[in-house]
């Protein structure tokens, strides 16, 4: 498996190469599908500008990364295309252990209740062939790595790559079942862009079950595991803040970083559901809405936990996906993440209702987010509700996307313990429906 | 031609009669408060300095008849309007004033106003006693005074007005008007002040109250074409404009401000009340005061900027009547609305500082300066006739100086025109001054008109100015020029480009750039670029303050170093921010005005500066202060911009707040659709029919159909 993965690499590099060189990385990086006020490299540079001046990055409202970042890029600004690239690598390579470790585990589990006879018997056709789960691994890199949006997210040096890098990381070092380095790579994700707090869910349900600890109140050592994830995570959450506040030697990045993600201040278009409902919010509902919007992301966390308790890989595909739909300033970079992982639920595909339909929204929605921006903003010969409305078709495909996905996985979990062929009580072929 | 002059004697003479009037009105209005008793007290006895000056060449011995009528008549108003409780109300008030603790300091002025007051009463009994014949007053002859007298019989409420015409190169002209009104009293060190003599109350009560140092405040309609018309001699951005500078004993600052926007918004009837934190800097460097003091803390100076203010009549009716005279007598008739706003360019300023009163800046006084500046165009003022007149320019002419005022004069700059080659100005007048004007020195003629005798035959003045040659000489290029634009297309970005010139054919000299740019603009400091001659010219200073969304805008202060005869571009890529809908104009698609650049700088001199700023020396020459006679002080303010900003649709806030939240719902209902419900075989519905009759069998009691 390593020679494909070296030749997808180079390739994923390669293209990354030309594009950088040539005279559309430009372009690319002022797209505001690709680049949002929190990620836009512009908006680094200026921070690193003002460092300079010997005024606060955070004393304007142009610059919103965090001390971290900001530190980081002070070294490496002249490296910067390299970093990027070298973060999408990361990713990928992130992202292709960690599937192939979960296939393995998934493998496992399938062969003991296998073993156990725990399947009904024309279940057979949906227990997933090492064959086919073979190349997964290699799919999910190669999804993550040749998918348009992270090209462009990466020539655009949205710093958004870096925190699918962080969150890739997070994912793997979950995986793999080391508690300590999953908690820190969370708290990172977390300090970057608060909303990757949701995964914190998934996180531990994962760890519970690699360590065999059921998920009951009753039990000390489910409470003992939970204070120890939730001290090491709030602890390099400290850690994280602290050293930024030291840095600066200021608190200003708090507000200017969590507050400006979480109020929504500037309204610069982007392919998310906040910036045109807030631009034509009427003043005095306008903290009500922010709180229903951003409560919204967060919302999902406890139901979805509560029901997918037993699987919380797929758990942390919804919350990403879920996060990337709703969060404040969203980019394609965020919708690139939890595409990467389609791949991993290809045994799902025989249950998608719509994937057809979706995918072609998808397609001509990304076509025409550059068409009707330049017919608002260059031509003038539409108007914003043009690009809104292409905002909208794009993200009500998304959820479509998600929930067929979600739909598949709990309907394909409903037949491996009922049986793939349902009869009704008259022995005709019955229909499954949510009830 | 029989005519007109006969229309112009006409007018001259109806003029005389309402100006006889209103003397007599303005006399009796403030003969109520006893002021105008006091004051005609002071003149006659303490005659002032520069009126000495001003008028010791002249033939005393010749009174005109309206003279001596005027004269006759506030005799008269004195008489009747000034009985003597009011006297003794005034002394009261005097008392009143130096009720606290007395200090050193107060204890003198009491003693000082005492004696004033004193001669002020040998003078009422004087007025009182005397038939009403020719009074002594701002005409007396008093050669015989040294303009070195002492500073108490000095210290008293001046007054001064000018009219300065300069005629174009492109044949257009320029008139300034200067109003300078001094205050002898001493805010600075907390003295309550509660009578007023020339200086306006409103202005008096604003300054004390809100305990401002310096205020300047200019409203301009027009944009001042420097490449055409050369410097102006106060310059001002289109708009309006305001700074302040603070005394150091305010504690909040802002709240001041704030306040002082909103009293002034009242006064001049103008928007000023729009200013707020999202349009007001403090600039580092460009705004030094320009009075007396050194204080440079920049904390406790506002600067604001409102470019898309309108000047129209109702500002200028409010500045009018700040004037001690009003618009009824002196300099003032000539503001005639129709006339004045029907030009290229309008600016009407006001400027109060402290300034010293004598060369050692022993003590101090306040000066309230006002000028107002228009620029009429050659072809729609002056019909394309290279010809103007008072009349021709105003619709008025001159018959009376201001009473109240201590000189006035009207000046036309000559320097052009030694020999009379190029126009010709009649009627001709012997009195030339010369003066130091933006590091050039200009000559004027001068009409004074304290002088009866400027006035002629016909009582009035109507100078005029005929130019010989359709052709004129080729004006010298200003040494400092800007201009601004805004490059790029589309609603998403752009750049703006700033281009200071420097016309010095061999000095290199630095200026002040100040930009203040509204946040919904933003501008990203990294791409900012200045380049002289095809290089890179580091500014050596930069003051730079990125702007809060909603709360503050960028302020962008540089020090660049200009070479000798070379064009610097600055410039700088920004980015245009989608607004609430709440937050944009009422004509969003006309655009968002930012407004000019201000360059400052100190230009070498072609000739020495006149360094004693205390010395008399005419308005338009003497207003920012002098430090070395190399270089003077310029200002040059470049083009306001207007920028467009991508809009949202306006009429469907209901529309977006609908669809958005349907396709929230959407992904809301959907997943908990799926967490909720569970997977179930779909069993055959039973018929309408069976479900009936299971309800009916159920009313029954019967066993149900399965």
């Amino acid at each position: 498996m390593a020679a494909p993965l070296t030749l997808l690499l180079i390739v994923a590099v390669t293209i990354r190469a030309v594009l950088f060189r040539s005279s559309i990385a430009e372009l690319i990086s002022e797209r505001v599908e690709v680049v949002s006020p929190l990620n836009a490299w512009k908006r680094v540079v200026e921070g690193l500008a003002l460092l300079d001046l010997g005024v606060s990055p955070y004393a304007g409202d142009v610059f919103h990364e965090t001390p971290l970042i900001i530190y980081f890029f002070h070294f490496v600004i002249d490296y910067a295309e390299i970093v990027f690239m070298m973060a999408d690598t990361l990713t990928a390579l992130a992202l292709y252990f960690a599937v192939k470790d979960y296939n393995k585990i998934v493998f496992r589990k399938q062969k003991y209740a296998l073993e156990a006879d725990r399947y009904p018997l024309d279940c057979l056709e949906l227990i997933r062939s090492p064959r086919e789960m073979l190349y997964i691994p290699l799919k999910v890199a190669m999804f993550y790595l040749l998918n348009p949006f992270t090209i462009l997210s990466c020539v655009a040096k949205s710093t958004c790559g870096l925190n699918n890098a962080v969150i890739a990381l997070f994912i793997l070092s979950t995986i793999k079942g080391n508690a300590l380095m999953s908690a820190i790579f969370l708290a990172l994700a977390t300090y970057q862009s608060i909303y990757p707090l949701t995964l914190f869910a998934p996180a531990l349900l994962y760890l519970l079950q690699r360590l065999y600890i059921p998920v009951n109140w009753r039990r000390p050592s489910f409470w003992l595991f939970l204070a120890q994830y939730v001290f090491m995570y709030l602890g390099s959450l400290g850690v994280m803040i602290c050293l930024s506040f030291f840095l600066l030697n200021s608190w200003d990045f708090l507000s200017s970083v969590y507050g400006f993600i979480l109020s929504v201040p500037d309204l610069t278009p982007n392919i998310g559901l906040f910036w045109y409902f807030f631009a034509e919010m009427f003043e005095h509902f306008r903290l009500f809405f922010i709180c229903v919007f951003q409560i919204n992301v967060f919302f999902y966390t406890i139901p979805l936990s509560i029901k997918l308790k037993e699987h919380p890989v797929f758990l942390i595909f919804m919350q990403i996906a879920i996060i990337s739909i709703f969060k404040s300033y969203p980019t394609v970079g965020d919708i690139a993440l939890y595409m990467a992982f389609l791949p991993a639920w290809n045994h799902l595909y025989r249950f998608l209702r719509n994937i057809f339909l979706v995918s072609v929204v998808l397609l001509a929605c990304s076509a025409l987010f550059p068409v009707l921006w330049h017919l608002w903003i260059y031509a003038g010969s539409a108007n914003s509700n043009f690009y809104y409305a292409i905002t909208l078709l794009f993200n009500v495909a998304q959820i479509l996307l998600v929930s067929d996905y979600f739909y598949a996985y709990l309907r394909r979990e409903h037949h491996l313990t009922h049986g793939l062929y349902l009869k009704r009580k008259d022995g005709s072929e019955a229909t499954l429906v949510l009830k | 031609m029989a005519t007109y002059r006969c229309i112009i004697y006409m007018l001259a003479f109806i003029i005389c009669g309402s100006t006889v009037f209103i003397t007599a009105d303005i006399q009796t209005n403030q003969g109520k408060d006893a002021e105008s008793v006091f004051l005609e007290g002071v003149r006659g006895t303490t005659s002032d300095p520069s009126l000495v000056l001003s008028t010791d060449t002249e033939d005393q011995t010749q009174s005109a008849e309206k003279e001596q009528n005027r004269e006759a008549i506030e005799v008269e108003t004195n008489l009747v309007d000034a009985p003597s409780d009011n006297i003794v109300n005034h002394v009261h008030d005097t008392m009143q004033t130096t009720e606290p603790p007395p200090s050193e300091d107060q204890t003198q002025r009491f003693a000082k106003d005492e004696r004033i007051w004193k001669a002020t009463e040998v003078e009422e009994n004087l007025v009182a006693d005397a038939p009403p014949t020719p009074k002594e007053t701002d005409h007396v002859p008093e050669t015989e005074q040294t303009p070195d007298v002492p500073p108490e019989l000095t210290a008293k409420d001046q007054f001064q007005e000018e009219l300065v015409i300069r005629p174009l190169h492109s044949g257009d002209i320029y008139a300034s008007f200067q109003f300078r009104t001094l205050w002898d009293t001493d805010f600075l060190h907390g003295s309550k002040v509660s009578h007023y003599r020339l200086f306006p109350k409103s202005l008096g009560q604003v300054i004390s109250k809100f305990s401002v140092r310096e205020l300047h405040i200019s409203f301009t309609q027009g944009y001042w074409r420097t490449m055409q018309w050369g410097q102006p001699f106060l310059p001002s951005p289109p708009g309006a404009e305001l700074w302040v500078w603070f005394q150091d004993t305010v504690t909040d600052v802002d709240v001041a401000w704030k306040e002082l926007t909103n009293v002034l918004s009242g006064i001049f009837c103008a928007s000023l009340n729009f200013i707020d934190s999202t349009n007001t800097v403090q600039p580092s460097a460009s705004f030094k005061p320009l009075g007396v003091g050194n204080v440079t803390d920049q904390r406790f100076l506002r600067y604001a900027v409102l470019p898309r203010e309108i000047v129209c009549t109702e500002n200028l009716t409010p500045w009018k009547k700040l004037l001690p005279c009003g618009s009824k007598a002196g300099l003032a008739v000539l503001m005639k609305s129709e006339k004045l706003f029907h030009s290229s360019f309008h600016s009407q300023a006001l400027h109060i500082r402290p300034v010293c009163t004598d060369w050692k800046c022993t003590s101090t006084s306040w000066e309230l300066r006002q000028t107002l500046n228009i620029v009429l165009d050659l072809h729609t003022s002056g019909q394309g006739k290279r010809e103007w007149s008072l009349f021709k320019m105003f619709s008025r002419t001159l018959t009376e100086a201001c009473p109240l005022a201590s000189s006035s004069k009207v000046y036309v700059d000559v320097t052009d025109n030694p020999q009379g080659e190029l126009f010709d100005l009649s009627p001709a007048t012997s009195l030339l001054s010369q003066a130091v004007v933006l590091g050039d020195r200009r000559t004027y003629s001068v009409y004074d008109l304290t002088d009866p005798a400027t006035f002629g035959q016909t009582h009035s003045l109507n100078m005029l100015l005929r130019w010989k040659a359709a052709q004129s000489v080729e004006m010298l290029r200003p040494l400092l020029h800007g201009e601004r634009y805004v490059a790029g297309y589309g609603l998403q970005t752009g750049e703006i480009h700033t281009l200071v010139y420097n016309n010095h054919p061999y000095r290199a000299f630095p200026v002040l750039l100040l930009d203040i740019v509204p946040w919904y603009l933003r501008l990203y400091i990294h791409t900012l670029t200045v380049t002289s001659k095809g290089r890179s010219n580091k500014p050596s200073y930069i003051h730079y303050q990125p702007s809060k969304d909603r709360l503050q805008p960028h302020l962008l202060e540089m020090l660049i170093q200009l070479p000798p005869n070379s064009m610097t571009e600055v410039t700088v890529q920004f980015e245009r921010a989608l607004l609430k809908w709440t937050e944009y104009t009422p004509d969003p698609n006309h655009g968002f005005y930012v407004g000019s650049s201000v360059i400052s700088a100190l230009v070498p001199s072609v000739v020495a500066m006149d360094t004693n700023n205390t010395q008399e020396r005419p308005l338009f020459s003497s207003f920012f202060p002098c430090k070395e006679e190399s270089s003077y002080f310029m200002r040059v303010y470049t083009e306001p911009l207007l920028v467009n900003l991508p809009t949202p649709d306006f009429s469907m806030p209901y529309n977006v707040i609908c669809l958005t939240c349907t396709v929230v719902a959407v992904g809301y209902g959907s997943l908990y659709n799926l967490l909720t419900r569970t997977f179930q075989v779909e069993e055959p519905s039973q018929g309408l029919a069976k479900r009936l009759a299971n309800i009916i069998r159920r009313l029954r009691g019967v066993p149900l159909l399965s």
